[in-house]
């Protein structure tokens, strides 16, 4: 009898159409697994029992009619508390919107129900996504699963702990500097931003418009290209979603080789900062490609050195725009409104007692950068890093089909080390960050454990804009190298809790 | 670099609609401090001959026929409102008693 919880999404979906399992069964599941094990780890902010169940039932009736199912369907997946669900809380992990339940559904909510996937709840992050250890949640941190004393990255560390501590095989995230991939890295699971563009915005609440993307969270590489598959597509309600084909992700994760493929290895992403095992992990995986018939070629990217900053320019400034829209009058929280305070006081009263340090922060700091006497020092040069970012990435792209790296310069750090250390948090999202700026593709997945705390290393794929199949190609070689290296896949070395 | 004062802080908050809190300007005015010093980096680049990138993608109006499309009802649209009166969001008052 096989643990139902510890199956990967593509067999569960097989065992489910075969009839060998119903999608009430496996929903059950891993309902029992959160019971158990969530009080723990924290990875949900709410979860839809009612809501799972109903789903999972209409796949098995949809079945014994002998309707056609998707891909995915009767697969769990936790969804973070960025994207609206009709009828289901959405907080995006800040007290600003506790209590308000969406009227509709985002784009990508309703290609996931249109699949049949079953949706198990909201997970935890950062407030508006903005943080690297889901420490910014209104809602209280989460717990790593390799050591809950530890950060299981952010802002999508809901997502990830849910992931590494089988409550749910699948999971979406959202990436605007590393928010996806950094939490896949410190908790040992495969994460992907896909090429900005590729994943609907619509009802996903704004950070930094130009940055932000949504995507796939998965144990295994071929589940993350499942459901990359799923939520990927053009969308009329997001007009900066691209028209184009989604690239053949499930056919390049099906077929994993990097034979006779160039892979860049950048000498910006190590030197100071960087953990030794990390380092050690990385290191080994690029002899791993040499092994596998890759040839790796040295790259000098120098403008990546100026990444961190501009991001920190320009996604404060895209979030004290979009943040303007919580003014207390239209949804959410009113504070103050007793009949002696302006709408505008009201306003201020409600942001003040809605949002958080971090969020305050960077709305401020988007403020700044924006304001007039400031504008062309930081926030023009921020957009001009941004323009030799892509050159870099330009120029790499010739010489080298994919670009690896360490996916974060250090494992998972204790909860608590940089909550008041603002700059010490940001560090974290040194080798994700250049990817976002440029809004090509990258994935992460795991490459062993730090020698040295026994916590998992990420290792960082990147391709071109709109080449997110090189990504699976590249990872799906990778992941089977490792786990025949190993004897199993990773994430069996995770504590059971 | 300019330093950032309290005083600065608070002129921000203001601008940002943020009622903040005597301890929260001390706070801040040191991290705002700290984080502008360590970004202000990409002046560095403020004289090169560089068009800036606002977007990764070559942005253009996306247009559609002006037709009229289900949406939501008012009832949904003002289904999270804090106040609402006679199928409107209810908001404190904006304009002056004269």
């Amino acid at each position: 009898m096989t643990d139902i919880i510890k199956l990967t999404a593509a067999e569960t979906a097989a065992k489910i159409a075969s009839g060998e399992l119903t999608a009430v069964e496996v929903t059950e599941a891993h309902l029992a697994r959160i019971e158990a094990v969530d009080e723990k780890v924290h990875a949900f902010l709410y979860v839809d029992r009612e809501g799972a169940l109903a789903q999972a039932r209409a796949v098995d009736e949809k079945r014994e009619r002998g309707e056609k199912l998707g891909p995915l369907a009767g697969v769990p997946l936790a969804l973070k508390d960025i994207f609206t669900t009709e009828g289901v809380p959405t907080t995006v992990g800040s007290k600003i919107l506790e209590g308000w339940i969406p009227p509709y559904d985002a784009t990508l909510t309703k290609r996931l129900k249109a699949a049949d996937v079953v949706i198990l709840g909201k997970t935890n992050m950062d407030e508006f996504a903005m943080g690297s250890s889901t420490e910014n949640s209104a809602y209280g941190p989460t717990g790593n699963p390799w050591d809950l004393t530890k950060i299981p990255g952010g802002s999508g560390g809901g997502s990830s702990a849910a992931l590494a501590s089988f409550q749910a095989p699948l999971a979406i995230g959202t990436d605007t500097g590393g928010s996806i991939r950094q939490p896949a890295a410190v908790t040992g699971t495969v994460g992907v931003k896909p090429t900005y563009g590729a994943v609907s915005r619509y009802g996903m609440v704004a950070f930094s418009s130009s940055l932000d993307q949504g995507g796939p969270c998965a144990r295994t590489v071929l589940d993350a290209a499942l459901l990359h598959e799923v939520i990927a597509g053009h969308d009329p309600m997001d007009s900066t979603s691209i028209d184009a084909p989604v690239p053949p992700v499930v056919e390049a994760a099906r077929n994993g080789s990097v034979r006779g493929m160039r892979v860049g290895v950048v000498k910006q992403f190590r030197g100071e900062g960087y953990q030794a095992g990390v380092i050690q992990r990385f290191d080994e995986s690029v002899e791993l490609l040499k092994e596998l018939g890759a040839e790796i070629v040295e790259l000098d990217c120098p403008s990546f050195d100026l990444a961190l900053s501009a991001y920190y320019l320009i996604a404060p400034s895209e979030c004290s725009s979009n943040l303007a829209r919580f003014d207390g009058l239209r949804y959410g929280l009113r504070v103050g409104d007793d009949g002696t305070h302006s709408a505008e006081e009201v306003t201020s009263l409600t942001r003040e007692a809605g949002f958080g340090p971090e969020v305050k922060r960077r709305i401020m700091l988007g403020t700044y950068a924006l304001s007039s006497g400031y504008y062309d020092a930081y926030y023009g040069s921020a957009q001009k890093v941004r323009t030799l970012i892509t050159r870099d990435f330009e120029k790499a792209f010739e010489q080298v089909d994919v670009i690896v790296s360490p996916t974060t310069p250090t494992t998972a750090f204790p909860i608590g080390e940089r909550a008041d250390d603002p700059m010490a948090m940001y560090l974290a999202d040194l080798c994700t960050i250049p990817t976002n700026l440029a809004g090509n593709a990258a994935m992460s997945l795991p490459c062993g454990l730090a020698p040295e705390d026994n916590l998992p290393v990420g290792l960082q794929i990147i391709a071109p804009a709109m080449k997110d199949d090189r990504l699976y190609k590249v990872g799906a070689a990778v992941e089977a190298a490792f786990v025949e290296k190993w004897g199993h896949p990773l994430i069996e070395e995770a504590p059971s809790l | 670099m300019p330093g950032i004062t309290r005083e600065e802080v608070a002129h921000l908050a203001r601008l940002a609609r943020l009622e903040l809190k005597p301890e929260e300007l001390d706070r801040f005015a040191g991290q705002l401090y700290d984080i502008i010093g360590a970004v202000a980096r990409v002046s560095e680049v403020a004289d090169q001959d560089v068009p800036p990138t606002s977007h990764p993608l070559p942005l253009t109006n996306v247009m559609r026929e002006d037709e009229v499309r289900p949406s939501l009802t008012p009832e949904q649209a003002l289904s999270g409102a804090p106040a609402q009166e006679q199928q409107r969001f209810k908001v404190p008052q904006i304009l002056g008693e004269d």
